[in-house]
């Protein structure tokens, strides 16, 4: 699998290149500027693009929007966000295509090298993988305009965190140390208590979850 | 002790010296003052009459340096001399400007106005009462000259003030005049050129209340930035401290141990191992904590409508953003901007019991203008223990201003101006 990597800090891009080529990836290129991941980008064409926020030379969120870009031109184009600090606003950018293959991470996140390299395969395969925090912020947010998230059990409560970040049901099962058919159970409830449609591709149940997590705002 | 006796027993001769300095200074300045002024005057008008030709666009800004630097000579004798501070309230211009810049933001500048109305009342009102510094003392003198003999020499007839000199006699009374004009120059003449300077003064230093009442703001308003800034600095210590600090060296400890137990001990250094990658992720939490109080991470990316809006999206409850600005404002704008508004939000939060809120943010007039509306209960206050205090004083800093209305029973409505431009 082909990525290309674009971190300006040389140490977190030395240690994601190790990371990254000790489970398998190629690195197609690994960058440090806007200007060099757009172009990387468009004539790479890379099966993965990782790339941090906050980029030069405006060292603003140049990278975000490089990512972005790609996607409208190459629409569904796997883009794997990493930053110091994660926000609504960004998450929802990202998703706003409704096409997938998005991740938005905190950088910490690549501590747990395992988790991370899953992450960024389910991006690749054009899931999603979407912070913790952003899924919580989402959660609390929600919780204090919504009925229907009320009448949820404290465990589909858990389940459908874990969904929202972009986690299979087998995912989910191993995680929470149960069978993956009381999982199924689980999210079959939660989406008839939110009254959303059942689907059976994970990636539009992840997308549908999301959606409604942001919705009216 | 010196001093006292030197005030009380102010000696003829001391006067005597002051009244001739001051009639030499008066001197001075009527002769050499009004040829500078009344050239500066035409200079003036020519240069800015040629302004629709082109010439004076290369000539404004020569021409109206030279008249400053002739204010500013006038200034530095103002304070010398008769102890009236005239302030310089020039405007700045940018050193890499070009002739067309320098002459309509020389122009554009009231200060130069004020100097252009000046030079005709130096010429003519500032000029009688520098003459009059020395000719009234060289009159006097000129009553006991005519007595000693001058009388001979003068025309038949001379009038010498209302005395008809026509022999020794009248000329003798020219003399009793003389030395009452003598007395009076005594204590007229240093009265005549602090008057002079007073006149140069309110023309040329424009409104002084209203920049003594500017001092005294700005005075005010750097106290509280200084004391606000360095509370933050102590609170920021306070948590590296506390915070990421202790957790690094908790972790350097855990190395340590790792290091030594290593061999003997594989299972408690992998334990030992977990602990200090936890310390490290609550090391970065706390940092990223610690950096949105300093500095939002959104706001110097994406600016300050974002910044909000990504505020927005982490408060319990609904809020409504709209952003009509075209352009970035400064980072110290945009960071008390942004923290001015978070207090709001935070305080619509915790105390109005709002469902809603409501946002507005644009830029008109040379003003960053911030509208903050909650349907809650309303009742909120500038005073003694409000957060809104806060807000007023972190604006002041800036010459913002912020306006509560909050009647009982709500709404409330929070508007916030900064004064700034965009880029």
């Amino acid at each position: 699998m082909r990525v290309v990597l674009a971190e300006d800090l040389f140490l977190l891009r030395d240690g994601l290149v190790r990371l990254l080529e000790a489970h398998d990836f190629e690195i197609a290129a690994a960058v440090e500027t806007g200007p060099e991941l757009s172009r990387a980008l468009a004539e790479l064409e890379p099966d993965v693009a990782v790339v941090d926020v906050r980029l030069p030379p405006t060292l603003t969120d140049e990278g975000l929007q490089c990512a972005l870009e790609a996607r409208r031109n190459r629409p569904g184009l796997p883009v794997l966000v990493l930053s110091q600090h994660v926000e609504q606003l960004y998450a929802r950018e990202l998703l706003a295509d409704g096409t997938g293959g998005v991740g938005y991470l905190l950088k910490d996140r690549v501590f747990d090298a395992e988790q991370f390299v899953d992450a960024v395969q389910r991006v690749a395969a054009g899931g999603t993988a979407m912070d913790p925090q952003v899924i919580q912020q989402l959660l609390s947010r929600r919780a204090a305009e919504d009925q229907p998230l009320e009448r949820l059990t404290p465990r589909e409560l858990e389940v459908l965190e874990l969904m929202a970040q972009g986690r299979t049901n087998a995912a989910i099962a191993a995680r929470l140390v149960v069978t993956e058919r009381a999982i199924a159970k689980h999210t079959a409830n939660i989406f008839a208590k939110l009254t959303l449609e059942v689907s059976d591709d994970d990636n539009r149940r992840v997308l549908a979850v999301l959606a409604y997590l942001d919705r009216g705002r | 002790m010196d001093i006292e006796t030197k005030s009380g027993t102010a000696t003829l001769g001391t006067r005597a010296r002051d009244v001739a300095v001051a009639a030499v200074r008066g001197l001075a300045l009527a002769f050499v003052s009004l040829p500078v002024a009344v050239l500066c005057f035409c200079l003036t008008l020519v240069s800015v009459a040629l302004v629709p030709i082109g010439v004076g666009i290369v000539t404004t800004p020569w021409v109206l340096t030279g008249v400053r630097a002739f204010a500013d000579r006038r200034r530095l004798l103002a304070a010398r001399w008769g102890g009236v501070r005239i302030p310089r309230t020039y405007r700045p211009l940018p050193a890499d400007a070009n002739p067309w810049t320098r002459t309509f933001g020389m122009l554009g500048d009231p200060a130069t106005w004020r100097d252009f109305r000046w030079l005709p009342v130096d010429m003519t009102a500032g000029f009688v009462t520098a003459v009059l510094t020395f000719a009234l003392p060289l009159y006097a003198v000129e009553g006991f000259a005519i007595a000693l003999g001058l009388w001979r020499a003068l025309p038949d007839g001379y009038w010498y003030g209302f005395v008809h000199v026509t022999g020794q006699l009248s000329a003798l009374f020219a003399a009793v005049l003389g030395a009452v004009l003598l007395v009076c120059s005594l204590g007229l003449t240093p009265l005549l050129l602090r008057a002079h300077f007073a006149l140069t003064g309110a023309v040329l230093g424009g409104g002084q209340e209203e920049l003594a009442e500017r001092v005294r703001v700005l005075t005010e308003t750097r106290r509280d930035a200084v004391d606000t800034s360095a509370a933050e600095l102590r609170r920021i210590e306070r948590d590296l401290h506390d915070g990421a600090q202790a957790r690094l060296v908790a972790m350097g400890m855990d190395l340590g141990t790792i290091e030594a137990l290593l061999e003997k001990n594989p299972a408690k250094a992998k334990e030992l191992l977990a602990q200090a990658r936890q310390s490290s992720a609550d090391a970065l939490t706390e940092l990223r904590d610690l950096v949105r109080g300093i500095h939002p991470p959104v706001l110097a990316e994406r600016g300050l409508g974002d910044a909000v809006r990504a505020l927005a999206l982490r408060l319990p409850l609904a809020v409504e953003v709209n952003v009509d600005l075209p352009g970035r404002a400064d980072a110290p704008v945009e960071s008390a901007g942004y923290f001015a508004v978070s207090e709001v939000l935070t305080n619509a939060v915790k105390h109005s019991g709002a469902d809603r809120v409501w946002v507005d943010m644009d830029h008109e007039d040379g003003r960053l203008r911030v509208t903050v509306t909650d349907d809650g209960k309303g009742g909120a206050a500038i005073g003694a223990g409000s957060g809104l205090t806060g807000v007023e004083r972190r604006l002041g800093t800036f010459d913002g201003v912020l306006a509560v209305s909050s009647p009982a029973g709500g709404p409330t409505m929070v508007t916030m101006e900064i004064p700034c431009a965009l880029s």
